[in-house]
């Protein structure tokens, strides 16, 4: 599986480069959907420097990364695009052997449970092959490489580095110790998170009371209710999710990305490069068309809306500040979705798949 | 959640759906229609009213009294340009500075990228003239424009008088805070173009020109002035600007205020005021004049300099002076008095406008239907695409539910085909050639017309919009789907699918902006779109499908549009337009950055060719 990866990693550097020379590299680093204050590259220049200058960056409210980027940028300044698109294909690259191993475990794991019997006998249908899994890991680097070439290689920092960094580091520390209690060896996933987790730097001070035109959920900075949303889930997801911490981390990330102060298209797109591993849950969602629909409708209506608001003049921040929300409420109805077509397939794993209620009927799950 | 959630209620919704979706969707279709034919009636119309507290309450007397002398300079203007041949910049000048302004000019140049056959020029340059009357007592912050456009088929040498004797007249007083600039431009819109972008620094349509000089302040309002006689029966107002913008519905509310404070008759879109709006005449009349503002907003041109301001935040009007079969006419004075009085009312202005309606539509000039109250129009149309759309999904997740074994065998079986996994191979096939047609219809006509005029014997504009017509048709001969697969009706279910998400954005992003153009095409294109289907009578679907196709539309609303100015058009004469319209639009789009041409090509065109797609699918 090594040439198609390295396929994908040539057109990803391909494209990325292309776009960066190309005329809409300046216009894609104006945008407010993928640039946000935390993560905007702009920022980190200006910090630099100040630094340079013998200010301390964080004097001013312009820059918020930690000291670890600044360090790290003050010497590859002028690698900045050839660093941006070897840290993208490291990312690809460690992801991609990340959920090989990953499929190897379920696989294994799969194989225990049906030789202890634990299944039901009607669910064959159910189990999953190495033939359907064999694509996954390249389709998971695809699709990490490709969303985030076009937006956030020209704006911010490859985020795969920040979104670990500036977002709450807490809330993923509980999957990643389940998932080394469970497997002795230490897979490869984990290690990337556990060194993003070890290296963290001093956090560079207070987000919150920075009040931009963005995609800030609450304009007011005492919302600090929403921003709590992150660390509720923590642990009623991991209570509920012990025995499967991969699926735990991608719930995790995505409720960070969903409910982090100044979200871009950058943290979209780092969950959803994971839903080929959960493909085979697709018989499970149902709510899937009317999701993808309000989300492709809500990302088309951004540019629509902010054009309207900033260039004519007609509408304001309420009509931009919606779509937000309803964005939001998108991905956190296709979040839940996914949540419950896992649960409702270990369910039918285990009581079999066509269930009939006492009188013999057909029954039906219903999520209370 | 319980209806995302609680499966007995789901299945319920999914049968209501499946087996009453073609009522539901021709009840959309018809309440959308009718809730835009019932905004002229008086609930959804109401009466406009100023809500710029700056500029209603002041009372204003006005005492220009200057009309010979803007007689004279409109003789002399006349006189020196017919002379020169062009714009005469030494006269005006010179009266621009005896009469006290700063006065400066700008050059600018431009080359077509092919020959303009309506006003005959292909390498345009000249010159702009523009007097700065400063303000005695302000600090030059802000400032007003009024601009008289100066084109070769339009002398408005009346306006350029009356402009200079409006200057003459402001120089002598006292209360001006903010700076008027005085500007006669040349090429008319190219002229304007050209010194709005040098004003505000920006070059986006590749105007070469000189940069200013002189400067006045962030521009609060401009009016533009056309007036090519010495007295005048109506005036006309044109808001409509470049992609549909429109000005803040105040400047038109201070414009027909002064409109009756002089007794000046005022028209809108070339008709009258009809007095009385409860029985049926009244709203009858409105629908005209409603119909021809969307066909006038939906074609995105800038219908006078005015709508080249709208771009930069700048409320502007154009008011054309109309000298017909009246009895009663209005000399230079009434016009000069208007002008005064709504300068003056603007000069008190604290803020930019924004108190009032940006978006909105005229039934008459004192009715308006703000977009609150017209938007469930489009909304019930896009309506009609999604409940297809949702009824398409759920036929193909039935089949795909269908398709898997009752009964559990041993051993691994296929997992499920879901809809995507057939459809999203074979949807790429006619997703890209659609789009590559529609490229070729927006990069090719003017790339390659050097290369026509050497193998036709065509002019350059002639063989510009043959190419456009030629990639057009050559859209519908196209081979159409590549792949040929075990259920043929899931595949062209799932095409039709997309196209229809496809169109219902487009349809909405459009509508957004401009509201006009979206509730055009979505009239026309929506229901040979949910009608669209391989089975049934395929040559009336076809039939209807080229009726309703962009290019189609866009003949019938230059039919609709004289049809409604009461001067039909016979099919030649309809045809002629229709290619000089088509010309024009290719024109704009590289001149001043009208959108339409874009929309159509790259966005609605291979919509609709996914459509005939489906219609052909074997």
């Amino acid at each position: 599986m090594a040439a198609p990866l390295v396929l994908v990693l040539v057109v990803a550097v391909t494209v990325r480069a292309a776009l960066f020379r190309s005329s809409l590299a300046e216009f894609i680093s104006e945008r407010v959907e993928v640039v946000s204050p935390l993560s905007s590259w702009k920022r980190v220049v200006e910090g630099l420097s100040l630094l340079d200058l013998g200010v301390s960056p964080y004097s001013g409210a312009v820059f918020h990364e930690t000291p670890l980027i600044i360090y790290l940028f003050h010497f590859l300044i002028d690698y900045a695009e050839l660093v941006f698109m070897i840290t993208d294909a490291l990312t690809a690259i460690a992801l991609y052997f990340a959920i090989q191993d990953f499929n190897k475990v379920v696989f294994k794991k799969q194989k225990l449970l049906l030789e202890l019997d634990q299944y039901a006998p009607d669910v064959a249908e159910l189990i999953r092959t190495p033939m359907e899994m064999r694509y996954i890991p390249l389709k998971v680097a695809l699709l990490q490489c490709f969303p985030q070439c076009y937006f956030s290689c020209l704006s911010d920092i490859p985020v795969s580095v920040p979104t670990h960094l500036v977002c709450p580091r807490t809330p993923l520390s509980p999957p990643a110790a389940v998932h080394t209690c469970e497997n002795e060896e230490q897979s490869l996933l984990d290690l990337f998170l556990g060194v993003c987790h070890d290296v963290c730097g001093k956090p560079s001070g207070n987000h919150l009371p920075l009040l931009l035109p963005s995609q800030l959920l609450g304009f007011h900075p005492r919302s600090l209710w929403l921003y709590i949303n992150v660390f509720f889930y923590t642990i009623p997801l991991a209570i509920k999710l012990k025995e499967h911490p991969i699926f735990f981390m991608f719930i995790q990330i995505a409720v960070i990305a969903i409910f982090k102060s100044y979200p871009t298209v950058g943290d979209v797109a780092l969950y959803m490069a994971f839903f080929p591993v959960w493909n085979h849950l697709y018989r499970f969602l149902r709510n899937i068309f009317v999701l993808t629909c309000i989300i492709i409708v809500c990302s088309l209506l951004f540019p629509v809306l902010w054009h309207l608001w900033i260039y004519a003049g007609s509408a304001n921040s309420n009509f931009f500040y919606a779509i937000t929300l309803t964005f939001n409420v998108g991905q956190i109805l296709l979040i839940s979705d996914y949540f419950y077509a896992f649960l409702r397939r270990e369910y039918y794993l285990t009581h079999g798949l066509y269930l009939t209620a006492k009188d013999g009927t057909e029954a039906m799950l219903v999520l209370k | 959640m319980g209806l995302l959630s609680d499966p007995v209620r789901r299945r319920a919704l999914a049968r209501l759906v499946l087996r009453l979706n073609a009522p539901l969707c021709v009840l959309s279709y018809v309440a959308g229609i009718a809730w835009f034919l019932a905004l002229v009636f008086p609930p959804l119309t109401q009466r406009t009213y100023m809500s710029e507290n700056a500029m209603g309450s002041t009372m204003v007397e006005e005492q220009f009294a200057g009309g010979d002398r803007a007689r004279a300079f409109a003789r002399d203007f006349a006189a020196h340009r017919k002379k020169s041949g062009a714009l005469p910049v030494a006269w005006l000048e010179r009266t621009m500075r005896s009469v006290g302004l700063e006065v400066y000019t700008q050059s600018f140049s431009r080359k077509l990228p092919f020959p303009d056959e309506t006003h005959e020029r292909y390498m345009v340059s000249g010159t702009n003239v523009y007097g700065i009357l400063r303000a005695p007592r302000a600090a030059s912050t802000e400032s007003l424009v009024l601009t008289v456009p100066c084109g070769s088929d339009s002398t408005n040498s009346q306006a350029v008088g009356l402009l200079l004797a409006l200057a003459a007249h402001f120089r002598g007083q006292i209360y001006w805070a903010k700076d008027i600039v005085f500007l006669v431009t040349e090429h008319d819109l190219l002229g304007t173009e050209a010194w709005l972008e040098a004003y505000h620094d920006v070059n986006v349509t590749g105007m070469q020109s000189s940069p200013l000089q002189g400067r006045a302040g962030a521009i609060q309002a401009a009016v533009a002035l056309e007036l090519s006689s010495d007295v005048v029966t109506s005036l006309d107002v044109a808001v409509e600007g470049l992609n549909g913008q429109l000005p803040n519905l105040d400047l038109l509310n201070l414009f027909q205020t002064f409109c009756q404070k002089g007794g000046l008759l005022c028209t809108l879109q070339g008709k009258l005021q009809p007095e009385d709006w409860t029985s049926l005449d009244g709203p009858l009349q409105g629908l005209q004049t409603l119909l021809l503002m969307v066909l006038r907003q939906a074609s995105g041109r800038p219908h006078g300099s005015h709508g080249l301001f709208l771009r930069y935040r700048v409320e502007a009007l154009t008011l054309r002076g109309i000298n017909s079969f009246r009895q009663y006419k209005y000399d230079l004075v009434a016009v000069g008095k208007a002008l005064e009085g709504m300068f003056r009312k603007l000069n008190h202005l604290l803020e930019r406008l924004h108190q009032s309606f940006f978006l909105y539509l005229l039934p008459g000039l004192s009715r308006f239907v703000s977009i609150g109250l017209y938007m469930p129009a489009v909304g019930f149309l896009l309506l009609v695409l999604g409940l297809k759309a949702l009824e398409l999904w759920m036929q193909l997740h039935e089949a795909g539910m269908g398709l898997e074994e009752p009964g559990g065998a041993p051993g691994p079986s296929v997992p499920l085909p879901p809809s995507q996994g057939v459809g999203l191979a074979s949807l790429v096939a006619p997703l890209l050639i659609s789009q590559a047609m529609g490229l070729a219809l927006y990069v090719l006509p003017v790339l390659g017309q050097h290369v026509a005029t050497q193998h036709f014997p065509v002019a350059e504009a002639e063989a510009v919009v043959l190419t456009l017509l030629a990639i057009y048709a050559a859209g519908l001969a196209l081979p159409h789907n590549t792949h040929r697969t075990q259920a043929p009706d899931r595949g062209w279910m799932a095409l039709k699918l997309v196209a229809l998400i496809y169109l219902a954005l487009q349809l909405g992003c459009i509508a957004l902006t401009n509201f006009s153009l979206g509730f055009l095409l979505a009239t026309t294109m929506v229901p040979t779109a949910a009608l669209a289907k391989p089975h049934g009578p395929r040559t009336l679907y076809a039939a209807l499908l080229v009726l309703t196709s962009p290019a189609a539309t866009l003949l019938g609303s230059l039919f609709l549009w004289r049809e409604l100015q009461e001067a039909p058009l016979s099919l030649a004469e309809g045809w002629q337009l229709f290619l000089a319209a088509l010309a024009q639009g290719v024109l704009e789009h590289h001149t001043y950055g009208a959108l339409l041409f874009p929309l159509l090509s790259l966005g609605l065109y291979p919509c609709w060719l996914l459509f005939w797609n489906v219609l052909f699918w074997k």
